[in-house]
């Protein structure tokens, strides 16, 4: 059975695929359906979704088109949620794994190098990177992974310090394989899983702290993105629900379908699963 | 025809055509299919076979402990009159404890391990609202006494892990007993133990139920557990009885075919057969070796010392099988464990054709490892669940530069060897059961042939007759391969089937060695003898003969 029929039998996971699918095609028309910057105020503000042609989800407090926003906001909150995410894995399993595998002193140094990030509060920290390094996409992406990816480093720690004593791995080492290729070979396929899961979890959590940071004014000033949106709609949200309701919704099935795809390509790479099903 | 048995006056326990259906998808639909047997008053019932016969299934169904999505389809089980099937669930938990007691497999897991062991005693009567706590301490102490605890005023304010096993076990049988149940039901109670804890629990067991006049339900996978213990037997297989009768006409005069191979493939209680020791050069010496475990101490506790090895010393010859024999915490796995390297002695000489093996480390040790390689003990463990057989068995050679491809036909030859067909390079370890999963393992050690084979507890997990064909094969490539063997078990009928030399393991030292013939006729040793009097299913030692 080919991957694709493996992951395709989840049904969740297929429809994760389609409403991602979906985004990204929505992320790629954006400049052909809406040529106009979505930061160019076009109409009166405050016009509620559906009232006038042209602008099915209405205007904003400053009068620019919540659709244009929408669409273009898309590209910027994917691309920051999975650079970001794939800069923290980069950072986070090479550490934890090496931690993990090796122990003693190896692993007390990198742990204590870890909790040095985790004493910091997150966003705290998030804040002070982009402020020394100016708001661009860049710094945002590059704050976002350097505060996210202690987690992954303790978790993929956990893993390999529970697999590492496995018969497998030790028969892996008495056939005389080498410490990177049990490493990569035997014990991180194991630790997939939880990888997978995490992940998703984290582009989610990705794209809502760059809401925050562009709430705080600490947003790439040339982009729109979601969170920009919702942190300027927040103070009008009695008046004007659709300002930060149809952003919200973005994300929220921005996220669903992240987690839908992580948890089929999790059920796809488990041999188990596969084959019982 | 399902046997079926006259029910009489004196029974205590009677089911009678029990069916329990298993959820769809299961490997069949029936976990326990027409099952009749009874348990009369003041005997020891032996329900015996092997895993997946469902023999623990109509224990649960007695106990109201089924699993979820498993019922009971048809038939009853009658106990004093009532029908167990036909309870609701608060009407069960009222007899459990008080009519039925029950003990469990793995002492650790069934006790609560944050819970002195006097107040999970006292909670047994707690349950059914018996006493007040002073006098339920009294009773839980008058219980440790009576199941022979040593020490039974510091073991009721113990903690289970300070417990040995054999001790965790009588805890468990006290809070069984302390209700003074009718019928014991006891699964599998003595597997997770040594050889002499399991002589010493299934005398205190028989002498518990003589006592009392009790009837004990005892479910087991060894025919040596029956021989010494129980009245009747009742033999199951795929869910049905194939035979039921008295122990002593089922043991000595097996009418059905499956008892007879499962009566045969008990590695055999005869002393094993004179064997040539030839005479060459030894292929493996060890010398002084020693090995000592340290926990880092804290704040508050010491650092603890664990002398895992001292001075042991022992060879092998080539194409020799040497077992070592000893009782959890023997250190016979990690004489194992260092002979192939995976853990490093403290000091010591491990000459493998006269190369020192003991003090190699990183690259010059991977260099050397091929020539020694290892079976484990756990078939599910040991083998990647992510790696497809085929390349489990190919990555040795490949680690030592082997091309891919010419490693792979040689996994497939290789399983081709083993009895699995070399079709199962393609498929994942989870297909298969736990008898091949071994033969898996046997197949990946060879691939790099060794020159010795470390096989640690390599049968221990599997069930009688699967454990006969794996010992079978292992005798079988030792022959054509001309092997060398170190064989690690707890189990001395195992030993005596494939050893030619036997070495007794205590506390970290060898006790005796010698020829398997000499270790079995006439040992020398006192703990030597008390292991071989403690095998179950064991005649009277055997005098030393000429």
């Amino acid at each position: 059975m080919s991957f694709f029929a493996r992951f395709a039998q989840n049904r969740g996971a297929l429809v994760g695929l389609i409403i991602l699918l979906l985004i990204i095609t929505m992320a790629i028309l954006a400049p052909l359906l809406f040529p106009e910057s979505p930061w160019r105020m076009v109409q009166r503000p405050f016009l509620p979704p559906l009232s006038q042609d042209g602008f099915p989800l209405g205007t904003d407090t400053m009068g620019r088109n919540v659709a244009s926003g929408l669409m273009h906001g898309a590209w910027v909150s994917l691309l920051i949620g999975l650079v970001s995410t794939s800069v923290a894995l980069l950072i986070g399993v090479p550490l934890g794994a090496i931690a993990g595998y090796y122990g003693g002193i190896i692993d007390d140094v990198l742990m204590r190098f870890t909790e040095f990030f985790q004493t910091i509060p997150n966003f705290a920290l998030a804040i002070v990177l982009v402020a020394i390094m100016q708001p661009s996409i860049t710094s945002i992406v590059l704050a976002i992974a350097i505060v996210s990816w202690p987690p992954v480093a303790r978790l993929v720690r956990a893993e390999f310090m529970s697999l590492r004593n496995r018969e497998y791995v030790e028969a892996a080492r008495l056939v005389g394989q080498s410490n990177t290729t049990i490493i990569l070979r035997q014990i991180l396929p194991n630790t997939l899983s939880p990888i997978i899961v995490l992940a998703s979890l984290m582009v989610a959590t990705a794209i809502l702290l760059e809401s925050a940071l562009s709430f705080l004014g600490l947003g790439d000033p040339n982009v729109m993105s979601w969170g920009y949106m919702i942190g300027a709609a927040r103070t009008v949200i009695r008046q004007a629900w659709w300002l930060s309701f149809f952003p919200g919704v973005a994300i929220l099935l921005t996220v669903l379908a992240l987690n839908l795809v992580g948890e089929g390509l999790d059920d796809a790479l488990n041999p188990k699963l596969s084959r019982e099903r | 025809m399902p046997i079926t048995e006259n029910q009489s006056a004196d029974t205590v326990l009677s089911i009678r055509d029990l069916n329990i259906a298993l959820p769809k998808g299961a490997d069949r639909a029936l976990a326990v299919e027409d099952v009749s047997y009874e348990v009369k008053r003041g005997e020891i019932m032996c329900v015996v076979g092997e895993s997946g016969s469902g023999k623990s299934m109509a224990a649960n169904a007695v106990m109201g402990l089924l699993p979820k999505g498993v019922n009971a389809t048809h038939g009853e089980i009658l106990f004093e009159g009532q029908d167990l099937l036909a309870l609701t669930e608060k009407q069960h938990r009222a007899l459990r404890g008080l009519k039925i007691g029950m003990i469990f497999q793995e002492p650790m897991t069934a006790l609560n391990p944050l819970m002195r062991v006097g107040a999970q005693i006292a909670e047994v009567f707690e349950a059914h609202g018996q006493f007040n706590p002073k006098e339920r301490q009294a009773r839980a102490l008058e219980l440790l006494i009576e199941v022979g605890i040593p020490q039974p005023e510091k073991a009721i304010r113990a903690y289970p892990f300070e417990l040995s096993g054999g001790q965790r076990q009588r805890v468990m049988i006290a809070m069984a007993l302390a209700l003074e149940p009718i019928l014991l039901i006891a699964d599998e109670p003595t597997t997770a133990l040594d050889v002499t804890t399991q002589a010493q629990i299934l005398e205190l067991i028989r002498d518990l139920q003589q006592r009392r006049g009790m009837s004990v339900m005892f479910i087991t996978h060894d025919f040596g557990v029956v021989a010494e213990i129980a009245n009747r037997v009742c033999v199951m297989r795929h869910g049905k009885i194939v035979e039921l009768g008295d122990a002593k006409s089922v043991l000595e005069n097996p009418q059905d075919a499956y008892t007879q191979a499962l009566i045969a493939a008990i590695p055999s209680n005869a002393v094993p057969p004179h064997r040539e020791t030839s005479q060459v050069a030894p292929l493996l010496e060890i010398k002084q070796l020693n090995k000592v475990f340290r926990s880092r101490g804290g704040w508050l506790k010491p650092a603890r010392e664990v002398r895992a090895l001292e001075d042991v010393s022992l060879t092998l010859a080539r194409g020799e099988t040497v077992g070592i024999v000893g009782e959890s915490g023997s250190g016979k796995s990690t004489l194992g464990r260092c002979v192939v390297r995976l853990e490093h002695p403290d000091s010591g000489e491990l000459l493998l054709d006269g190369v020192n093996l003991s003090q190699l480390k990183g690259d010059a040790l991977r260099r050397e490892r091929h020539r020694v390689q290892m079976i484990f003990q756990d078939p599910y463990a040991s083998l990647n669940p992510r790696t497809k057989v085929g390349m489990a068995i190919a990555q040795g050679p490949i680690a030592n530069g082997t091309p891919k491809a010419a490693a792979l036909k040689q996994a497939g030859e290789l399983l081709d060897m083993v009895g699995l067909g070399a079709s199962a390079v393609e498929r994942f370890p989870h297909e298969f059961s736990g008898g091949q999963r071994q033969r898996i393992g046997i197949a990946r050690a060879l691939a790099l042939n060794p020159e010795l084979i470390v096989a640690d507890e390599a049968v221990s997990a599997l069930d009688v007759s699967i454990q006969a064909q794996v010992l079978e094969l292992l005798e079988e490539l030792k022959q054509r391969l001309s092997l060398s063997l170190l064989f690690i078990t707890h189990d001395l009928r195992v030993a005596a089937h494939i050893c030619d030399r036997i070495v007794v393991m205590q506390h970290g030292r060898i006790v005796e060695q010698g020829s398997a013939e000499q270790i079995f006729l006439a040992p020398r040793e006192a703990y030597t003898q008390d292991l071989l009097k403690a095998i179950p299913g064991r005649e009277a030692p055997v005098a030393a003969t000429a």
